[in-house]
């Protein structure tokens, strides 16, 4: 009989690792909560909605940096288009944000404003059943796996990768970037979406629902990690790593690797929908610029920031620099840029493995120079 | 218009054809003191069509704004004395309570007309030109005599060409059918879009029925013409677009030749590419500023002194990133793309501290200016021509280098197989920076080169890597002749497609047909002969 999942889950994962999510869930679904929903503002202990907001942006940014981690850390392909998949997870739920305003818009029409304001009549085929919160969920999941399938399904059956990959999925994303721009695409134009004001028939901006949609990133971004710890730990994750280093070689031993980076890729896709589908209700907008190719290299460099191939390193390096993003643009805006621009040339250059492969060598050093005393103490003696 | 108004209007349009070389006379110029504005303009135009030296006069203090009036009385004033029209000489009482006549738009409109009538027979061309063409579309039928005088001494063909097509515009409506009927057969030769306007209004149902064409033989010329001009124009459109298409695809020439040089050599891909081009086009700027300060006479020659420097700033960039950050991520091509971007970044909000966040303002020299006007609106401007003569110039510089020079076969050889150039004795690290050096200079060039046909800004070379780069994969790695074809390839089919699907769906199709593209031939168009393992 098999082992039950979360039984060989148990056994597979280390005790500090299990002390280490633990920590974590404690502090994300009960401290912090706690600390927002019960404490007065006067508090010193209390969160801020200000705060609870940023760190649920960047909890769903982590979801996205483990996402291009599964692909670039594990199977070698660097994607410079995942923004896409994020803004169009968002927009799909935002379609159902717009329609929750219902006639509490500017215009009073049962249309959302920026159609009303091109003088639309009725809503275009693709919003149809748009006011359903399932069909919504169904839309993130489904635009975005099979846009990241079909692509995908081109692209490495003809074996395109390397620099060549990277650079098709960026111009991918900039023409997708001007496709939205437009008004007549029908998603509200630069504009994009703004002025939610409910979900499921409950205020979008009262604590209560904050502090959901900040405990349901947190454990989205669990359940991601935990998903991609037993994908790359099985035998799906070796074959993948394997292609990784030789593609060529795999391939000469018997496996298809088109399934194998297929697969990856559009879960990898699915997963930074469902972050847009949870961020664009914290931050309560959703425009075209998140589909910017500088928006989609940046998260590799969160992912290089942490340490790829690890599955902690993304979500630390997205912490690292999206608090020194939050601390610059509001202290030195002026440097902001020149600060990421050596962020870029600083990790590459000096740290290929990221903090987290900083860290690691430090402890090997620690304990080497730690053997290397007893052995010589041993000669002493 | 009252009625009676409308009344004299005629009066003066029956008079006008018949008197034609006759003095104006004193009505005439009472109407042109007149109060009433449509009363003005038709004297005015009766003035066009008079031959004389009172006419002369008149419209020239016209022009100059010293006609005035004193009551009824018509005068030439400056401020300081007062001339007659009629006989040129000074009036030696200035009258009191002197008005000057003012023109407004449509007036200024119809005097520019009545002196283009004189200016008709001068003797020099380009004055000529310009007349006629003010007459092709502003004639009014009071003219046909003076047009028709001009057509039997005119020599010039080009000039001639122009006063017969006007002078066929207002016999179309004529009221004699031969006379019709031969303008109709001459105005096949225009190619101007308002003789389609005008054509298709005489064949259209009009509520006026003189306006319609009633010959039945007319007619039929009428939409042989109309048939004939609409094929002419849309020649010259599909002329400019396929220049449009050749000054962009010299662009993407320009942006993409350092690119396959660099990426053909270290297979590296320099997302700061663009950035170069923007550092080009600043040199650029700076050369503007130097020569507007110490040799303001010799300023429009800025722009051939900006091309070395141009070239040099960029390629010293080049060498600093080279030696800084490519060369020691040799063999990690995902990461180089990230630390170039991270270059890009510091590049941009360099020139924006340096230079401002906003567009710098450069001035396309005077031999750049204007354009050869090719059939009616069509234009090629010259600015853009210079620029399809200087992206051949560069490629043959650059063919030159990389095929009569030791640098170009080096450059080919690593190119090729690093490690038996290496082997050979090829000095492969030494080659990198210059190969580097020498693409990122290319990029300076393009930035000095766009320079003169877009915005300068810090952040206008984002938009050029990713579309050099898909030159740079449909024409092969490393091989110039595949860039070449491949940035005309893709500037014609942009904007042929934009043509008729708008510019958005027309870059996302070009995508598609990438994509499409590397599914049949990955290696490019040109592929390198040989035998590769995929690494």
């Amino acid at each position: 009989m098999r082992t039950p999942f979360l039984v060989s889950l148990v056994g597979k994962l280390g005790p500090s690792a299990w002390l280490a999510l633990s920590g974590f869930m404690l502090l994300t679904l009960i401290l912090i909560p706690a600390s927002h929903l019960l404490l007065d503002d006067g508090h010193p202990l209390h969160i801020s909605s200000y705060a609870i907001t940023l760190m649920g942006k960047i909890l769903c940014y982590a979801i996205v940096a483990v996402a291009m981690d599964l692909i670039w850390g594990y199977a070698g392909i660097l994607s410079l288009g995942h923004g896409l998949f994020f803004a169009l997870g968002g927009y799909a739920f935002g379609m159902y944000l717009m329609r929750q305003i219902g006639r509490d818009g500017s215009y009073q029409s049962d249309l959302p404003d920026f159609m009303v304001f091109l003088d639309w009549k009725e809503m275009p085929w693709f919003w149809w059943n748009s006011d359903s919160f399932g069909w919504a969920m169904f839309l993130v999941i489904l635009v975005p796996g099979v846009l990241a399938w079909i692509f995908g399904y081109f692209a490495f059956r003809s074996r395109i990768k390397g620099v060549y990959f990277s650079i098709i999925t960026q111009a991918l994303t900039y023409a997708a970037m001007l496709l939205f721009f437009r008004n007549e695409t029908g998603f509200g134009g630069n504009n994009g979406f703004t002025d939610f004001k409910r979900i499921l028939g409950y205020d979008i901006t009262s604590p209560g629902m904050r502090t959901i949609l900040f405990c349901l990133s947190a454990l989205l971004l669990v359940k991601v990690l935990l998903l991609s710890y037993v994908l790359v730990k099985s035998k799906f994750g070796r074959v993948l790593t394997a292609i990784r280093d030789a593609e060529s070689r795999v391939m000469f031993i018997g496996y298809q690797p088109l399934h194998y980076k297929l697969f990856i890729w559009t879960l990898s896709a699915i997963i930074c929908a469902l972050a847009g589908a949870l961020y664009v209700p914290q931050v309560g907008i959703i425009n075209p610029s998140e589909m910017s190719p500088a928006n989609s290299i940046e998260i590799a460099i969160w992912v290089a920031v942490g340490g790829r191939g690890t599955l902690i390193g993304p979500v630390i390096g997205t912490f690292i620099v999206n608090l020194a993003k939050s601390f610059f643009t509001v202290s030195f805006p002026e440097y902001w840029l020149f600060f990421l621009g050596f962020i870029f040339i600083g990790v590459t250059l000096f740290l290929p493995d990221g903090v987290v492969g900083l860290f690691r060598k430090l402890r090997s050093r620690f304990k080497k120079s730690a053997t290397d005393v007893s052995v010589s103490h041993k000669e002493a003696a | 218009m009252s009625r009676i108004q409308r009344w004299i209007v005629f009066c003066l349009f029956v008079l006008g054809s018949n008197t034609v070389f006759a003095a104006p006379d004193s009505a005439l110029l009472k109407q042109l003191a007149s109060d009433d504005f449509d009363v003005r303009l038709a004297a005015i135009t009766q003035l066009g069509s008079q031959e004389d030296p009172i006419a002369k006069r008149i419209i020239e203090a016209l022009d100059q704004d010293t006609l005035a009036k004193s009551g009824d009385q018509l005068l030439i004033y400056d401020g300081e004395k007062a001339v007659d029209p009629v006989s040129g000489g000074n009036i030696a009482v200035i009258p009191a309570n002197i008005e000057n006549i003012s023109l407004n738009n449509q007036l200024r409109q119809a005097l520019d007309t009545a002196k283009a009538s004189a200016k008709l027979f001068s003797t020099d061309r380009s004055t000529r030109f310009a007349a006629a063409n003010q007459m092709r579309e502003n004639a009014v039928e009071s003219m046909l005599p003076i047009l028709d005088k001009a057509l039997a001494t005119e020599t010039d063909a080009d000039i001639k060409q122009i006063i017969g097509l006007a002078s066929a515009r207002i016999r179309l409506t004529s009221t004699d059918p031969k006379q019709r009927l031969a303008a109709a057969k001459k105005l096949a030769e225009s190619s101007d879009a308002n003789v389609i306007a005008l054509l298709q209004s005489r064949l259209d149902a009009n509520t006026d029925s003189t306006a319609t064409e009633s010959d039945n033989e007319v007619r039929g010329e009428i939409a042989l013409s109309l048939q004939s001009i609409k094929k002419r124009i849309k020649f010259a459109e599909s002329v400019g677009t396929v220049f449009t298409g050749l000054s962009l695809g010299s662009i993407l020439i320009l942006a993409a030749l350092g690119l396959a040089i660099t990426y053909g050599v270290m297979g590296v891909i320099n997302m700061a590419h663009g950035e170069l081009l923007m550092v080009g086009a600043y040199a650029t700027y700076v050369v503007q500023g130097v020569f507007r300060q110490h040799l303001p006479n010799f300023i429009d020659w800025y722009v051939i002194a900006a091309i070395p420097v141009a070239f040099f700033a960029a390629a010293m960039v080049g060498i600093l990133i080279e030696r800084t950050v490519i060369r020691h991520l040799y063999g990690r091509p995902l990461e180089s793309l990230l630390a170039t971007w991270g270059l890009s970044l510091v590049l941009i909000q360099a020139a924006r501290v340096i230079f401002g966040p906003q567009n710098v303002e450069l001035a396309n020299p005077n031999w750049m200016s204007g354009g050869i006007t090719l059939v009616g609106d069509v234009v090629l401007p010259w600015n853009r021509i210079v620029i399809v003569a200087f992206a051949a110039f560069v490629l043959v510089l650059i063919w030159l280098m990389m095929s009569r020079t030791r640098l170009g076969l080096f450059v080919r050889a690593v190119t090729q197989n690093r490690t038996m150039a290496g082997c050979v004795g090829v000095p492969t690290g030494r080659i990198d920076t210059l190969a580097f050096a020498i693409g990122s200079g290319v990029a300076g060039l393009g930035g000095c080169a766009l320079s003169q046909i877009a915005n300068v800004g810090p952040a206008m070379g984002q938009g050029y890597i990713v579309d050099a780069f898909m030159v740079v994969v449909v024409g092969g790695v490393g091989q110039l002749a595949g860039a070449v074809w491949a940035g005309m390839g893709l500037g014609l089919l942009t904007k042929f497609l934009e043509g008729w699907t708008g510019a958005v769906i027309a870059k996302i199709a070009v995508l598609i047909f990438i994509i499409l593209f590397i599914q049949k031939r990955p290696q490019g168009l040109f592929a390198l002969k040989g035998r590769f393992v995929d690494s």
